[in-house]
């Protein structure tokens, strides 16, 4: 089995275009949610989200790469610019017909579905523009990143709603490390805050008007957001070869199905795999100083999860840190594990763990040490990055400093 | 149909029940009503009587809506149409 690193990494989201910007965001505890800017907001009521403001589709892509490139695919490969830049892999000769790209998304192309049915519904039109297909459709974006950097091995998109990403780096992970592909572009994106993608959230009833205050007393649910994190995971000894500079370790994941109901969590699934991932990555639970949480400010999701860290931590759960930088981002959706692996590349690389912000006074039922409001500053050797999905589908990374 | 009857009937479905066993002093856990359900039944509820429940799941208690029981959740679904002549 070979090792796996992470030698890259890059991300559009509402607290930044690019990782240096989102660190810096996560370390002050800045706030990317607020008001919606989109149509037909007053028939929402729904009115707050994580946005990604100020990108600018049409310096950063050509005519002909908007038509194909809808708003997930546009934060795709921003970030997928940003990691492979970071790199500083080529891809071509051997490396490039073996490595591939496997992304998260939950939705797709949601803005292109949405855009076009008001077309032919609202406005009654009888013709769409030809590429609708290809812009909408869930591997768009891991398509465009393969042609993009000339990726030529196994390439595919992971659709298991807000495990998406985390499902898609477990399958990268293995691919590497099993000798399949010496590298891998990984992570995930979404974007569904437009009029249909935020109306069908909102019919749930599970969404908070105000805050995401994961862990808190007085949580009132989740908020969206968008945007993109992707990876490149690459081979220990290849990288080590080529002098790369490396973020830290992939050491292990874990993959578990609840088997049990669509929407509501179970403890157990979530423990099988926080569990599975240290038993995977050949360490003891107690080596474990950070955990970024799935942590959506759901009542169901947050004194669920917290339950299931008590389960595999036994005392120790009270001694590791857990936040949720959903507080700052919003919940990301099927891109969301992606950004949320950046808070555990600053814990292990920098020493910095990202708070849950919005926080309000400790609830009984979720009593860990979530680090509220304010980052704090410790040495972190191993970090899990827990994603728990509808339809009881859990995807959890373990990552190590090295 | 009264604005009773309707909500009972639309419990009622909801719980896979006749109407006759629903009764006014019902609580919704009572009649197997989860968090599914009951999401479904305010949703078939606003649909009905073309009105906005105010209602999170994540905050069942944190609002003017009772739903403690089938005569609460009439009395409410009566004050919100009421609002709605209103305004």
């Amino acid at each position: 089995m070979k090792r796996v690193v992470i030698t890259g990494a890059g991300t559009v989201n509402p607290l930044g275009h690019t990782v240096d910007q989102t660190l810096a965001a996560m370390r002050e505890g800045v706030c990317g949610i607020g008001p919606l800017a989109l149509r037909d907001i007053e028939r929402l009521q729904i009115k707050i989200g994580g946005q990604v403001k100020e990108f600018d589709e049409a310096s950063r892509f050509s005519r002909q790469q908007i038509t194909l490139y809808d708003r997930f695919t546009q934060f795709t490969m921003a970030a997928a610019a940003e990691a492979v830049s970071q790199s500083g892999l080529s891809f071509d000769g051997a490396l490039a017909a073996r490595t591939g790209v496997v992304l998260g998304t939950a939705a797709g192309g949601v803005s292109t579905w949405d855009e076009n049915y008001r077309a032919v519904y609202e406005e009654g039109k009888n013709r769409v523009h030809p590429f609708v297909v290809p812009r909408l459709m869930n591997n768009a974006a891991a398509a465009h990143v393969s042609m993009e950097w000339n990726l030529q091995g196994p390439s595919f998109t992971v659709s298991t709603a807000c495990a998406s990403s985390n499902h898609a780096m477990a399958q990268a992970f293995a691919m590497v490390r099993s000798g399949m592909a010496p590298a891998m572009l990984t992570g995930g994106s979404e974007s569904m805050l437009c009029f249909g993608g935020i109306k069908a959230w909102e019919g749930l009833r599970v969404m908070s008007r105000d805050a995401c205050r994961p862990f808190s007393l007085g949580r009132n649910g989740m908020v969206q957001g968008e945007g993109a994190g992707i990876f490149v995971f690459e081979e220990y000894e290849h990288a080590r070869a080529r002098g790369a500079d490396i973020l830290c370790e992939v050491a292990g994941a874990s993959m578990t199905s609840d088997a049990s109901d669509i929407v509501m969590p179970s403890r157990d699934g979530a423990a099988r795999a926080m569990a599975g991932a240290l038993v995977d990555a050949q360490i003891n639970g107690d080596r474990v100083g950070y955990i970024n949480a799935h942590g959506t400010g759901t009542a169901a999701n947050d004194k669920t999860e917290c339950a299931a860290v008590g389960d595999v931590f036994g005392a120790h759960a009270t001694q590791l840190m857990i936040s949720s930088t959903k507080s700052m981002h919003g919940h990301l959706i099927g891109g969301t594990g992606a950004v949320e692996l950046l808070a555990c590349i600053m814990a292990l690389r920098d020493g910095v763990i990202a708070p849950t912000i919005s926080y309000l006074a400790p609830d009984p039922e979720c009593a860990l040490d979530v680090v509220p409001n304010v980052a704090r500053m410790a040495q972190v050797d191993v970090a899990l990055s827990n994603a728990f999905a509808f339809g009881g589908m859990n995807a959890v990374l373990a990552l190590r400093r090295i | 149909m009264s604005t009773e009857e309707k909500v009972i009937q639309i419990i009622a479905e909801q719980a896979l029940l006749e109407v006759s066993d629903v009764r006014l002093d019902s609580t919704l856990e009572s009649l197997g009503i989860d968090s599914m359900a009951l999401v479904e039944s305010i949703f078939a509820i606003e649909e009905a009587f073309d009105i906005t429940v105010p209602f999170n799941a994540n905050t069942p208690g944190d609002t003017d809506f009772d739903i403690s029981s089938v005569a609460s959740i009439v009395a409410g679904v009566e004050r919100l149409r009421a609002q709605q002549r209103t305004t």
